[in-house]
């Protein structure tokens, strides 16, 4: 495969995804926050609480357009632009993305309709229903793609078939408990959770320090204070539970975010920061808390962490055996019932992947020579350096929320809150840092797992289609200019709705109607 | 577990069944989205219209998701081979689309001419474009696409965006387009009042003729471009492999079916009776009974089509024997078993909850609503 064309279609896929990323998570997040509003709605019958569903759920829509414009993309992209690998993996990946369809956009997509258009229509217990089946809509739509993406990570439940040259489902039920799926899923939707509270707080705390539409405010950041304290706090002990699945099955990305070249005596330190020396292998110095990766990977004290150069070293012997597998799987595709090659086969086909990462260096499995083994080996720990440091911010932030909002939580107790404007401050400057944390989760996550598309199984390299490198560079330009457009126009609707606040919802009950200044605004 | 053939062939079933209701459920507000600008003439018309698909735009939307996600995991060499071969065709499709959640939802929250003219043509381009391309494509389908696989199944595409447009293909499109713009008229005259029904009405009996003209037209060409045939070697139970099978070219062999099996001739019969069973609601008035006329025109335009076609689903003209059929494109017998019990399960409910929103919305979208509703409405 041409070298352009691959590393264009990364580039095309990532920037789509981290696109589509910045809309998720506010979804995830706001629509329970609207749930809570509307309950309380419910419950005490006070309008504040019904303007504030209405308010909110109307930058909620705002933020929804672009989620589903952007997320039409993703289903069809894998098609379009990585053909062998919807080919080779379809069988299984196919699958969770049809269910997300089925048992979750059609949910949320249906009553997003009478979320925004029922309230006349509906009674209030109808209307809440609908706004609950939203929430759980979306939510579902999570558990099938990190279902989906979870598959990628840790491929369990399916088997390669070399009749139809491809991954073969063997276990459905293995597939959706994939426990790297499940430690994602919730990971995922909590750090959706800190980002719909902390749209809430801070914009909350806009209107707090304008000194505008006080009440209005002040519950809506109590609900987002308390949310988003909660969401925090599990977003990082999930993120925990990641860790420990990630040392099971994700060895080499483990090893590359922590920057350890070296296996080292159990229980393994937690790196701080270090001086990363990527060429020699080694780092220059280091900061570091003894034990506490140890025992976050393998919640245990004696089970040592494997390094880098361990990695390398075991896979080059996968590599070696991978290559007796693509041998023998060559001879099996031209008759499909030599005994030589299927004994072959079968004693070596756990490592095809890893046989399939030559092909990046030589077409012809026969010209695969021992240097070009080293270095098939060599990539399969991805770059240290982006990783480690993405993966701290990442890391970084999802304290500093915590600490956010239990500061915000503790003054809504005390019920001083409005009047802390170093806190009201911190909420406003904050406000952008959860979209950070999420990109870096995925950048992680993904960028993690290269040299594959399916660990272990299928490198990145013989995913992608067929397609002339002018074909990418003409649609990556088109795709990252008409979502830049469409994100400035986003962001202006965003910016000017969140400055006008409730005004906008027409009530007469709000700060610039009754003073008749909409349009100074 | 039901044997590999049945499920092979169900599946063939259901993919049909999700490309129809594509076509009913987001056809018609991409129907009326293409009609927009010239039924609505000022900005109140223009809102009663977006408003009266307003709260189902999204959910109908889900169909063409679903429907890519089905073929995804039924179809994994269809999806892999249609997509990257068909790849700007798929990016306009895609990039007008992207017009819609955005028109939908921005177009009205800021009050401005400039700004709202501009989402309406928005919401044309997302209306118009999706259907020419995807009657495009089918027109393309029947004539067969240039591409092979090599022996590791990797697909090559061996055409070019412009060599899609051919005269056949176009007039496929044209079928397509008149189809679905005459769906959303119907639609709309159904959900509207006064003048706007009224052009809508108009604009119904126009694509409802242009539609039934087309498809005729198209029918009788078909019967003169050579069609596919298998010679040899595809077993329908077997484990699908593309490359085992011979594949001719035959002139007159996509009326194979219909001349086996005379009974067939019930779906293209179902489309012009659909069409000028909604003709006439429509003008009658009966605009609830004509809706569902022109759903019935859709199933069986679209139904024609790939009975023609059966088994083939994507036939190649340079390589006939990579040709894609119902037999040899399809994912293994558990993914096929599992999807099918997942189908099972969702379809009846998303039609039930699907139906409540429509009740829930149900009636007249006027004017006067628009006004009361200024700032909630889109």
């Amino acid at each position: 495969m041409n070298e352009t064309l691959v590393d264009l279609s990364r580039l095309q896929f990532a920037a789509t995804a981290m696109y589509h990323f910045l809309f998720v998570p506010l979804t995830l997040g706001l629509t329970w926050m609207l749930v809570i509003m509307e309950a309380l709605y419910v419950m005490t019958g006070k309008q504040v609480y019904q303007d504030m569903v209405k308010f909110w759920g109307k930058l909620f829509g705002i933020n929804f357009a672009l989620g589903v414009t952007t997320g039409i993309t993703l289903e069809f992209q894998f098609g379009t632009n990585w053909a062998y690998y919807s080919h080779y993996v379809g069988d299984i990946f196919g699958a969770p993305l049809a269910i997300e369809g089925l048992m979750a956009f059609f949910l949320e997509s249906t009553f997003i309709g009478l979320f925004f258009f029922g309230w006349n229509r509906l009674s209030r217990a109808q209307h809440f229903l609908v706004t609950v089946l939203m929430a759980v809509g979306t939510n579902l739509s999570a558990l099938w793609i990190l279902v989906a993406n979870g598959w990628m990570q840790n491929p369990v439940g399916s088997e390669f078939s070399f009749q139809t040259m491809r991954m073969e489902m063997t276990s459905f039920w293995d597939v959706i408990f994939n426990p790297v799926a499940q430690a994602k899923f919730v990971h995922t939707v909590s750090a959706g959770y800190v980002t719909g509270a902390m749209f809430v707080l801070s914009i909350s705390a806009y209107y707090l320090l304008k000194k505008r539409d006080l009440e209005f405010a002040k519950r809506s950041f109590r609900v987002a204070a308390a949310f988003g304290f909660a969401s925090a706090c599990s977003v990082v002990v999930l993120g925990d539970e990641s860790g420990y699945t990630m040392a099971e099955t994700q060895q080499s990305k483990l090893a590359a975010l922590e920057a350890m070249w070296e296996t080292e005596p159990a229980p393994a330190g937690l790196k701080l920061l270090a001086g990363i020396d990527e060429a020699n292998q080694r780092n220059t110095w280091e900061l570091e808390i003894p034990w506490v990766l140890g025992i976050i990977g393998t919640r245990s004290l004696d089970t040592p962490l494997p390094g880098i150069k361990e990695i390398i070293a075991r896979n080059r012997e996968r590599v070696e055996s991978g290559v007796e597998a693509v041998k023998a799987l060559d001879v099996l595709r031209r008759d499909a019932s030599d005994p030589q090659a299927l004994a072959l086969f079968e004693a070596h086909k756990e490592n095809l992947g890893f046989g399939l990462l030559t092909r990046k260096y030589v077409a012809d499995i026969s010209q695969v020579t021992p240097e070009i083994m080293d270095k098939a080996a060599a990539s399969t720990v991805p770059p240290v350096t982006p990783l480690f440091w993405t993966f701290r911010i990442m890391v970084l932030l999802g304290f500093s929320f915590i600490a956010l909002f239990g500061a915000a939580l503790w003054y809504s107790i005390k019920d001083s809150f409005a009047e802390k404007r170093w806190l009201l401050r911190w909420a406003l400057w904050f406000l952008p840092l959860p979209w950070v944390a999420s990109e870096m989760g995925w950048f992680v996550a993904e960028y993690g797992r290269q040299p594959w598309t399916i660990a272990e199984v299928l490198p990145t390299h013989l995913s992608v289609s067929t397609l002339s490198v002018e074909s990418l560079y003409g649609s990556l330009a088109g795709f990252v200019g008409f979502y830049t457009l469409l994100l400035i126009v986003e962001l202006y609707l965003m910016f000017r709705f969140g400055r006008l606040g409730p005004s906008t919802l027409g009530t007469g009950r709000y700060h610039w109607e009754r003073q008749g200044a909409m349009q100074s605004a | 577990m039901m044997d590999y053939e049945t499920l092979k062939v169900i599946w063939w079933l259901l993919v049909s069944v999700l490309l129809v209701g594509f076509a009913v459920m987001d056809g018609h507000d991409m129907g009326v989205g293409t009609l927009l600008p010239f039924v609505g003439k000022d900005d109140t018309e223009r809102r009663v219209i977006i408003n009266t698909v307003g709260p189902h735009w999204d959910g109908n939307q889900v169909w063409f998701i679903t429907g890519g996600g089905a073929i995804f995991a039924a179809w994994p060499l269809v999806y892999a081979t249609a997509f990257s071969g068909f790849y700007w065709a798929m990016l306009a499709v895609l990039w007008a689309l992207f017009f819609r959640p955005v028109g939908f939802d921005y177009r009205s929250k800021i009050d401005n001419a400039t700004w709202r003219k501009t989402w309406d043509w928005g919401l044309f381009v997302g209306g118009a474009v999706p259907p020419l391309i995807f009657g495009v494509a089918f027109g393309n389908l029947l004539q067969g696409v240039p591409f092979h696989f090599d022996a590791n199944l990797v697909p090559y595409y061996e055409g070019s965006f412009w060599g899609l447009l051919n005269p056949f293909a176009l007039l496929a499109g044209v079928v397509s387009s008149a189809m679905i713009t005459f769906h959303g008229a119907v639609y709309l005259a159904h959900r509207t009042e006064g003048e706007i029904q009224q052009r809508a009405v108009r604009a119904a009996l126009l694509f409802g003729v242009i539609a039934l003209v087309a498809f005729a037209a198209a029918g009788v060409w078909v019967q003169a471009i050579p069609g596919y045939v298998i010679a040899a070697g595809a077993d329908p139970a077997g484990l699908p492999n593309p490359l085992a099978k011979e594949v001719v070219r035959e002139a007159g062999a996509w009326m194979a079916n219909y001349r086996q099996q005379p009974l067939l001739w019930a779906v293209p019969a179902l489309a012009f009776l659909g069409g000028l069973a909604a003709i006439w609601a429509v003008r009658a008035g009966r605009t609830f009974f004509a809706f569902w006329a022109s759903g019935l025109m859709i199933a069986g335009i679209i139904g024609t089509a790939g009975v023609a076609m059966f088994p083939f689903i994507l036939p190649s003209s340079s390589d006939p024997r990579s040709s894609l059929t119902v037999w040899d494109s399809v994912s293994s017998h558990l993914t096929l078993t599992v999807m099918f019990w997942a189908t099972v399960i969702f379809m009846p409910l998303i039609i039930a909850y699907t139906s409540w929103a429509y009740k829930v919305m149900a009636g007249k979208v006027t004017k006067a609503y628009i006004l009361e509703n200024e700032k909630q409405a889109y």
